[in-house]
């Protein structure tokens, strides 16, 4: 492995794609057709996903601790819905780029001050941001609606064909869409030798910067791609709920957030995405168990994953699909099975 | 000049019970190096034993004072003996995890047993009303609260400095295997520290009732005023913490009187400028552990 061959072709068999990344995408898909009642749900969880993929590439692949990625979902969200309320870009699909750019530019600004410091002020930091950027939502409510929020936003056709419907069909396929090419774009980039060097400053970054790698440079890329996809995030909710109010930038959002990806499990993409759908079906059943109270139950939840352990948790929770995987693999070469054993 | 007199009363009442309500907060995050965002949720729980002792059992408040410390340090000790003991030396992420998830369920809980809407304390008549001193208004309940938090940073500050306990706590705080190897015994210590901790906090969520407010968000609504409170206060010694809490108190009633549209966002923006000037606080260890 030490050869520099052995580690490019490593790298890039890590990086092709799997039969079980085909076979959740189809599920994905499928889900939509075999579902058409419940768009509403599936266009929410595919919103968190994109929200918690954010999310994954800072906590998980830089390992950057942000108790306040609310902000840029807020921002993303408020800059959508005056983009369409005041109708100074029509199109969603526009707006929606130039939501996220908003963000990227905020989150470029604010990386700088997140970079500094250990853990505890990198949280005190994000939080403080996000509060901050609540505090001035409230007191410019002329702009923003204050605590109503943006009122009366109406969406134009996406690209100009299709009309976002009542049933939420056509925000879905949007969502889905937005979300299949963004997870691309961030797959492309954690399998680049730059994710892999962001993995090396999760992992030491007093190392990293041995090697060679410019740590902070690389913490305010990877800090700056991830505001966009919130800001995207954040974008989606506006124009699909037609909503926007103060509670975008709330600290539950983000504990909640981090809540997903701590489900799903952080650092592999797809984290975020499974935890989107685990975390929403259980708030659904904890809300009809307990309409006002459910969040007593997903504190539970949070309190029982970390005291159980999250690395046994995934452990546990794989245990089933890996016994399959590997029944099906002696299946298909039981000779290759048979000569490990005889050596 | 009378108004600003009256501005700064306020703030350093409002400032000393800060510190009582954080300075337990103080010791887990700025010496233990424990995250625990679910202080405010001790500090809730005070100030409900308290509430419900005055106003359903007719206990007098000065009575009911002690026992909102008793309750909260109970529970802390119970909580840190059964899950907080296990996460010391865990990443600073599933601290946060754990302790969101605690806020979550003692908001939820407190919601369903005592109802969501503001509480109030009946306060003893005496208490109530103020006085003028060459004109400046002094509220009588502000002026117990600044004598009570005084005392109780004088003896906090003389038990750290001068009691055995004080010096056991110093010792495992810095180095824990040499504290355990001279035969100090470090959880206990700790779990100690902790309960105290968190009786203060019930006793400042009892004493704020009546000025902060009581709901079952307190422990999401006050949690980033007691974490600016450690954060930039460092966590060198307790002094740090105490005049940071004193300057944020002063500078909320300041802000609130004079923009009071803008006042959290002053706070926010001192809290994050400082932060970036002195990550380990104004008066913290100028090297990062």
């Amino acid at each position: 492995m030490t050869n520099p061959h052995d580690i490019a072709e490593h790298a890039q068999r890590s990086s092709r794609w799997r039969p079980a990344e085909f076979a959740f995408w189809i599920a994905a898909v499928a889900c939509a057709v075999l579902f058409p009642s419940r768009y509403l749900i599936m266009t929410d969880i595919v919103r968190l996903a994109l929200f918690a993929l954010s999310l994954d590439l800072i906590l998980g692949y830089a390992g950057i601790v942000s108790l306040g990625h609310a902000a840029f979902f807020g921002v993303g969200a408020y800059c959508a819905g005056l983009l369409a309320l005041h109708g100074i870009i029509n199109e969603p699909v526009l707006a929606l780029l130039a939501a996220g750019l908003v963000a990227t530019a905020l989150g470029f600004v604010t990386s700088f001050l997140v970079i500094r410091g250990v853990d505890l002020t990198r949280l005190m930091v994000t939080l403080g941001i996000a509060l901050l950027l609540e505090a001035l939502a409230e007191r410019f409510s002329n702009v923003t609606g204050g605590t109503d929020g943006l009122q009366g936003i109406e969406m134009q056709p996406l690209l100009g064909m299709f009309a976002f419907d009542m049933f939420g069909k056509v925000g879905f396929w949007y969502c889905l869409t937005v979300l299949f090419l963004l997870f691309l774009l961030a797959r492309r980039i954690v399998h680049s030798p730059f994710g892999l060097s962001l993995r090396a400053i999760r992992n030491n970054p007093l190392r990293a910067a041995a090697v060679g790698i410019p740590v902070n440079r690389r913490l305010i890329a990877i800090y700056t791609v991830a505001a966009f996809y919130a800001g995207i995030a954040g974008a989606l909710f506006t124009q699909t709920t037609a909503l926007a109010s103060l509670d975008v930038f709330s600290f539950e959002r983000s504990a909640d957030l981090m809540l997903v990806l701590v489900i799903g499990g952080t650092g592999y993409l797809y984290g975020g995405l499974i935890g989107a759908v685990v975390f929403k079906m259980l708030q659904e059943l904890f809300s009809t168990i307990t309409p006002q109270y459910w969040q007593f139950w997903i504190g539970l939840v949070l309190v029982v994953i970390v005291m159980m352990g999250r690395e046994r948790m995934h452990r546990w929770a794989l245990w089933l699909p890996r016994l399959v995987i590997r029944q099906l693999r002696l299946m298909k070469s039981p000779a290759v099975a048979s000569g490990r054993d005889a050596s | 000049m009378t108004t600003l007199l009256t501005i700064l009363f306020d703030g350093v009442a409002y400032g000393m019970l800060l510190f009582v309500l954080a300075c337990g907060l103080a010791v887990t995050l700025g010496l233990m190096n424990f995250v625990n965002l679910a202080h405010g949720a001790f500090a809730m729980t005070g100030g409900y034993v308290c509430a419900v002792l005055v106003n359903n059992s007719g206990w007098p408040f000065f009575a009911a004072l002690p026992l909102a410390f008793v309750s909260a340090a109970v529970i802390g000790v119970v909580l840190e003996r059964s899950l907080y003991r296990h996460l010391y030396t865990r990443h600073h992420l599933d601290q946060v995890l754990f302790s969101i998830g605690l806020v979550f369920m003692s908001v939820a809980a407190v919601d369903y047993i005592m109802g969501s809407s503001r509480i109030f304390i009946k306060l003893p008549a005496a208490l109530e009303g103020q006085f003028d001193l060459f004109g400046v208004g002094i509220g009588r309940y502000r002026l117990m609260i600044i004598a009570i938090c005084g005392l109780l940073t004088l003896a906090l500050q003389l038990i750290l400095a001068r009691t055995r306990f004080g010096s056991r706590l110093r010792a495992a705080v810095d180095d824990p295997r040499a504290a355990s190897g001279l035969g100090i015994n470090v959880p206990q210590v700790f779990a100690l520290t902790f309960a105290f901790g968190c009786g203060l906090a019930g006793f400042g969520g009892a004493l704020s009732a009546e000025i902060l407010g009581l709901d079952p968000y307190f422990p999401l609504k006050f949690m980033i005023y007691f974490l600016i409170v450690v954060t930039v206060g460092g966590s060198s010694s307790i002094t740090g913490p105490f005049l940071a809490s004193l300057l944020l108190g002063i500078g909320d009633v300041a802000g609130k009187y004079y923009v009071p549209k803008m006042g959290p966002f002053v706070i926010y923006t001192i809290m994050i400028v400082i932060l970036i000037w002195r990550p380990n606080g104004l008066f913290g260890r100028t090297a990062a552990r």
